[in-house]
């Protein structure tokens, strides 16, 4: 089998798109990735729809049909692929096995999420369907309240203390200055993030991801047809890799670990022909700080307890050992839910392509997206390589 | 409301819930809540019914300060994963207690108390909520 390449990569910015709706929204960013690739719509031939909460949030399935319909190619293969947060990076994981396995030369995968529609405790309703609703949210659990037991239990086993983890959003916010599609383009302080409101106990306000509008879109075709189309493909994708693990806390018998993320990465390696020490800038999928800290254990950067020790000393900055989240993170880029995936695709992209400006990690060649869903009940994990 | 208003679900879960059902894995020897043919550790089969014990203790909690719309007249509140005295792990609410009176690790048992409620004209959805034991501190 030959290589799957990355033809082409779009995203709107995101925040709240009061005046687009959520086809809207995927019709840009399907555009924008058209537009990046230089090929016309017409070579699509099918589509993958990652989104979380269209049925509930704008009462509106169906969108694979919709996005091909508005997009004026109805005829192409197309439907939604949903696993909660996780669902854009799933549905890149679709696109690619269809790509990889021939039966399509072209395939686009998009991510959308419009979530500001609704009144918060609604959008709340929604995340929580991300775990089981029959017995987790039939207790009132959030969304927050399921990773702040992550956050107490993770404290608890490694003495690990706040004011280091919720570091995290400190450094998201620094980086989202410099990214043109970030929801919040400003600096906090850590002490802004330690005296916002609490959530959940002991998670603030500013320790978790923002609620926002996006759409992100990548283009993937085999290298022959990339060719075939007169195109010079840039970056290849080494590995795309999907995982699950017990979809809840209350089943599992250690929550400091996402045994989703172990799994899907060890896959996501093995495919790539490579390890951990040989990823140049990685993607998290940190929804809250704690989050951040424990990914970077579990894709294999740092010891178990020990995360949060890369956060503090530097290590995930530019020139670091493994410089992470350099577009925002999904604490300050953002996080419309089933489109995150797709964002932080865009975003190992954009460092690849050298097109990071301020946040460009020099001579990147490989990145590592590594996308969440629900507390670790399912986790896709990409990587791209840059084509020599 | 975010989930169905059906009285049919209420009534299929109300053995499970109000009893608090659960399973034991003969293969690996984990206990969980609720019960389900399949063991969610090993995936073994060999999985036995059994009633869970209605004491425990507090393994994590915390409090709910922005409530899904259906528990939005509810916050703040309080929830938490139970650790029962087999090893079986429950999701519930704390009740009876302000979240400052709270610790991990203490000694809670099990009360029939109202979840939710399905809007104005649907039926009232009970279930096994938690409270302190008094004088085991
Ligand atoms: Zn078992």
């Amino acid at each position: 089998m030959g290589k799957v390449v990355l033809a082409g990569i779009g995203a709107t910015p995101i925040g709240e798109h009061w005046e687009k709706s959520l086809r809207d929204l995927m019709v840009e960013a399907a555009l924008k990735a058209l537009e990046d690739a230089g090929v016309e719509k017409n070579v699509v031939e099918a589509i993958f729809v990652g989104n979380m909460s269209s049925g509930y949030l704008q009462g509106q399935e169906h969108i694979g049909s919709l996005l091909a319909t508005w997009l004026g190619i109805p005829g192409v293969a197309a439907c939604k692929v949903e696993a909660a947060c996780a669902s854009g990076g799933a549905a890149f994981h679709n696109a690619f096995t269809a790509v990889k396995s021939g039966v399509y030369d072209c395939a686009l995968a998009l991510g959308v999420e419009k979530m500001t529609d609704a009144p918060t405790e609604y959008v709340t309703s929604a995340l929580i369907m991300a775990d089981d609703q029959e017995y987790t949210a039939f207790a009132g659990f959030s969304f927050v309240a399921l990773n702040a037991l992550v956050y107490k239990a993770y404290m608890e086993k490694y003495g690990a203390r706040q004011e280091d983890i919720a570091l995290f959003a400190v450094h998201d916010h620094e980086h989202a200055v410099h990214n043109p599609l970030a929801q919040y383009r400003r600096a906090v302080t850590l002490d802004a993030v330690l005296s916002s409101p609490l959530v959940a106990d002991p998670i603030h306000l500013l320790e978790c991801a923002p609620t926002g509008d996006g759409a992100a879109a990548a283009l993937i075709c085999s290298e022959e047809k990339a060719r075939e189309l007169g195109l010079t493909p840039e970056v290849e994708v080494a590995a795309s890799t999907l995982a699950t693990d017990v979809l809840s806390l209350h089943d599992r018998d250690d929550l400091t670990t996402l045994q989703a993320t172990v799994r899907a990465a060890k896959k996501a390696y093995r495919m790539a022909g490579i390890g951990p020490e040989d990823v140049d800038i990685v993607e998290l999928h940190d929804a809250f700080t704690i989050l951040g800290v424990i990914h970077l254990e579990d894709l294999g950067f740092a010891k178990k307890g020990e995360g949060w020790k890369l956060v503090k000393e530097g290590e995930i900055e530019p020139g670091g050992k493994i410089p992470a989240n350099l577009m925002g993170g999904l604490k300050a880029r953002g996080h419309p839910v089933g489109a995150t995936g797709l964002y932080e695709i865009y975003d190992v992209a954009t460092q690849l392509l050298g097109r990071a400006g301020k946040n460009q990690v020099e001579g990147a060649e490989i990145g590592l997206a590594q996308n969440v869903g629900g507390v670790g009940g399912t986790v896709a994990v990409t990587i791209l390589r840059r084509m020599r | 409301m975010s989930y169905m208003n059906s009285v049919p679900r209420a009534w299929r879960e109300r053995v499970t819930k109000y009893r608090l059902i659960g399973g034991r894995c003969k293969s690996c020897g984990k206990v969980f809540y609720p019960y389900r043919s399949f063991c969610p550790r090993c995936g073994s089969s060999d999985v036995e019914k059994i009633e869970l014990p209605k004491r425990g203790k507090i393994k994590y909690f915390t409090v709910v300060r922005s409530a899904p719309a259906e528990f939005k007249k509810y916050e703040p509140y309080i929830v938490a994963l139970v650790e029962l005295e087999n090893g079986a792990v429950v999701p519930a609410q704390i009740t009876d207690a302000e979240p400052e009176e709270l610790r991990e690790g203490m000694p809670v048992e099990g009360v029939l108390r109202r979840y939710r409620e399905q809007g104005e004209d649907g039926i009232i959805e009970y279930g096994i909520k938690f409270r302190p034991v008094v004088g085991e501190e």
